[in-house]
């Protein structure tokens, strides 16, 4: 079961370094390519969102992701400081009005753009295998991949 | 891979060609380009993604943050983008709806609707 496990400051810039490693083990454990991309996508909006929230409760803390691979799974685990946003547990993209999101407004930089948990949202109508939990530590996001082939446990000889 | 961004003028419309990864990191600069765009009066705007690589939610917020500031002005955002995996996030998130998409920069420049 090789794991890999990564922290990082909560900073915007690391995001990027994340989704790299993250791709890297991903291809590493046989996930197929069709799916590489959603991989990145994911891990992605899971880590911004860790970011985001650590850095907003407590800049200090890493960013915690954990890479595995084991039962024919390929398993990300971001794991942040804070409780979960109310109404975000269960990321619905239905329950999102594109008309409404676009609404006119000249409104200053104050008000976000997206609502807060839209990135669980993306998460969501991406990845089948998608879980998110608060736990005594902080808000754990789940997501795994079937691996099909690969190369895991072996080294080229 | 850093975002890189330039604009031009094509007639009443402002072209804003992206290129690279759109994320949380990168972002705030494209947020500040179309800001600095709409507050000096250009309210038509085609924003040309396909040397984009990576889009993610943050992107895709300050697209639609965007296409709020130039309706505001009665005006419009077009994007130009012919990239499945990009266009992805469009569609899981119902945003294709809002956004005219186009295959190229002269179809996004001869729309108007």
């Amino acid at each position: 079961m090789p794991v890999v496990d990564v922290s990082f400051s909560a900073l915007p810039a690391h995001v990027r370094t994340a989704r790299l490693v993250a791709l890297a083990v991903a291809r590493r454990a046989g996930v197929d390519d069709d799916l590489l991309d959603e991989v990145r996508l994911a891990v992605g909006e899971a880590c911004s969102r860790a970011v985001g929230v650590n850095g907003d409760r407590a800049p200090q803390a890493a960013v915690r992701m954990t890479l595995s691979d084991e039962q024919a799974k390929f398993t990300v685990e971001v794991v942040d400081v804070g409780p979960l946003e109310a109404g975000v547990g269960e990321p619905d993209l239905e329950l999102l009005n594109p008309e409404q999101l676009s609404a006119p407004a000249d409104a200053g930089d104050v008000m976000p753009d997206l609502p807060p948990g839209f990135g669980l949202a993306v998460i969501s109508g991406l990845v089948e295998e998608f879980n998110v939990s608060s736990e005594s530590d902080g808000t754990h996001v789940r997501m795994s991949w079937p691996v099909t082939g690969g190369v895991t446990g072996s080294e080229p000889s | 891979m850093d975002l890189s961004l330039s604009t031009r003028t094509e007639g009443d419309r402002t072209v804003v060609t992206v290129g690279g990864e759109i994320d949380v990191y990168t972002a705030p600069k494209l947020r500040e380009q179309l800001i600095d765009l709409v507050s000096s009066g250009n309210y038509h705007l085609v924003v040309d993604m396909e040397n984009v690589d990576f889009l993610d939610s943050t992107g895709l917020g300050v697209l639609v943050g965007g296409l709020k500031r130039v309706r505001a002005h009665e005006g419009s955002l077009r994007l130009v983008c012919t990239q499945e995996r990009i266009l992805k996030i469009f569609r899981i998130t119902g945003l294709t709806k809002v956004f005219p998409i186009h295959a190229s920069v002269d179809e996004a420049l001869a729309a108007t609707d």
